[in-house]
């Protein structure tokens, strides 16, 4: 094939959908073996991996994050139903967690009140201005609630879905290693803990590990999105003083 | 597959129409999370008195949620790569934000396992 012919494939490619779902479904299943092949390693975190990957491609081909995501949407779509369904495991561990109702309440005030408070105030301390402040208060929030509670506290969406995203692949790496030093084997506080530090990234490695640990993520995730909304706002008030 | 998957749909959906009519403070999804949940419950009241019907058929809509959430992890990659491609907004007071996101998730972890374990174990539980 002559090189004018090669150009011309590579150009309707890239713009059809197929290329860029094609591309993340199989670097996915790439990372996915992988990290199968690694016992699940908390290192071997599957988002970190498949998003450094890829973006590696798209900068290798010049490739602008919005074609990219013409093709990329029909996954991120499914980020809808996949909260919806987080009601089965949590159906499904329902005497359990009926038993824990104040244990769960006592880890989503606490960590609730601790990542809003501690996150603003570390990034205020170190000198960061108000707009980036309000950014980064909901960051252990789900990405699109977290996005409206910086607009609404003046600060920028952007960079508030950029801390959402890094906190969330943090904490799933983090989660397991912390907790097997901590020594603590149970499967619900560790659960409870990641979605609330770590939405659903956190939720997608607790799933990983242990369906009980991922029913009690996924409870964790739309708790902290009741309440962060609550409390964000009185944080950055006291800051503001 | 696509009874389950239609059920997923329909409880977002009601969720997202429910949360813009009425400006409720929770995103759409949660609230559809909530109404599966409802949903699944009530399906065992039903088939105590009859046979439940047939969209709520028992696996259907189990099946559909495990598959999606067993791969939960894919479905953040496409954001996830958008925020590669913003990592500039990060650039300035990048070192204040890297070191409050970092201990700040961390202590999150800490004080919300911290807080379960402590009721847990007042109310006599191992």
């Amino acid at each position: 094939m002559s090189a004018a012919a090669d150009f011309s494939l590579w150009v309707y490619l890239s713009r059809t959908p197929l290329l860029w779902l094609t591309v993340t479904l199989v670097v996915y299943g790439l990372v996915d073996a992988a990290s199968r092949a690694l016992g699940r390693s908390p290192f071997a975190n599957p988002v970190l991996h498949c998003v450094w990957i890829i973006g590696a491609v798209l900068l290798a081909t010049g490739t602008d994050y919005g074609a990219y995501f013409e093709g990329a949407q029909f996954v991120h779509f499914l980020l809808g139903p996949a909260t919806v369904a987080l009601a089965v495991p949590l159906y499904e561990t329902r005497a359990m967690v009926a038993r824990a109702l104040a244990p769960m309440l006592a880890a989503l005030v606490a960590g609730s009140v601790t990542a809003c408070v501690s996150a603003s105030f570390i990034a205020a301390w170190l000198g960061a201005p108000h707009g980036a402040v309000a950014s980064i208060a909901p960051k252990s929030v789900t990405a699109g609630v977290a996005m409206s509670i910086s607009e609404t506290l003046g600060g920028d969406p952007a960079l508030t879905a950029v801390l959402v995203i890094a906190t969330g692949i943090l904490g799933a790496v983090a989660v397991t290693p912390l907790m097997n030093a901590l020594g603590v084997r149970d499967y619900r506080a560790r659960g409870f803990a990641v979605g609330l530090a770590s939405h659903g990234i956190g939720a997608a490695r607790a799933f990983q590990v242990d369906p009980v640990a991922g029913a009690f993520a996924g409870l964790a995730i739309g708790l902290n999105a009741l309440l962060t909304p609550l409390i964000a706002p009185a944080v950055m008030a006291y800051l503001a003083r | 597959m696509i009874q389950g998957f239609s059920v997923l749909l329909a409880c977002q959906l009601a969720g997202e129409a429910a949360v813009r009519a009425l400006a409720l403070p929770l995103p759409g999804p949660v609230l559809g999370m909530a109404l599966l949940f409802v949903a699944l419950l009530a399906r065992d009241r039903w088939s105590l008195w009859g046979r439940p019907p047939a969209f709520l058929r028992e696996g259907a809509v189990e099946g559909a949620g495990r598959a999606l959430l067993a791969n939960l992890s894919l479905l953040f990659v496409p954001a996830g790569v958008g925020v590669i491609r913003n990592a500039d907004v990060f650039s300035q007071h990048g070192v204040a934000l890297a070191a409050a996101l970092v201990v700040s998730t961390l202590l999150t972890l800490l004080v919300a396992v911290g807080a379960f374990r402590l009721v847990s174990r007042m109310m006599g539980d191992a």
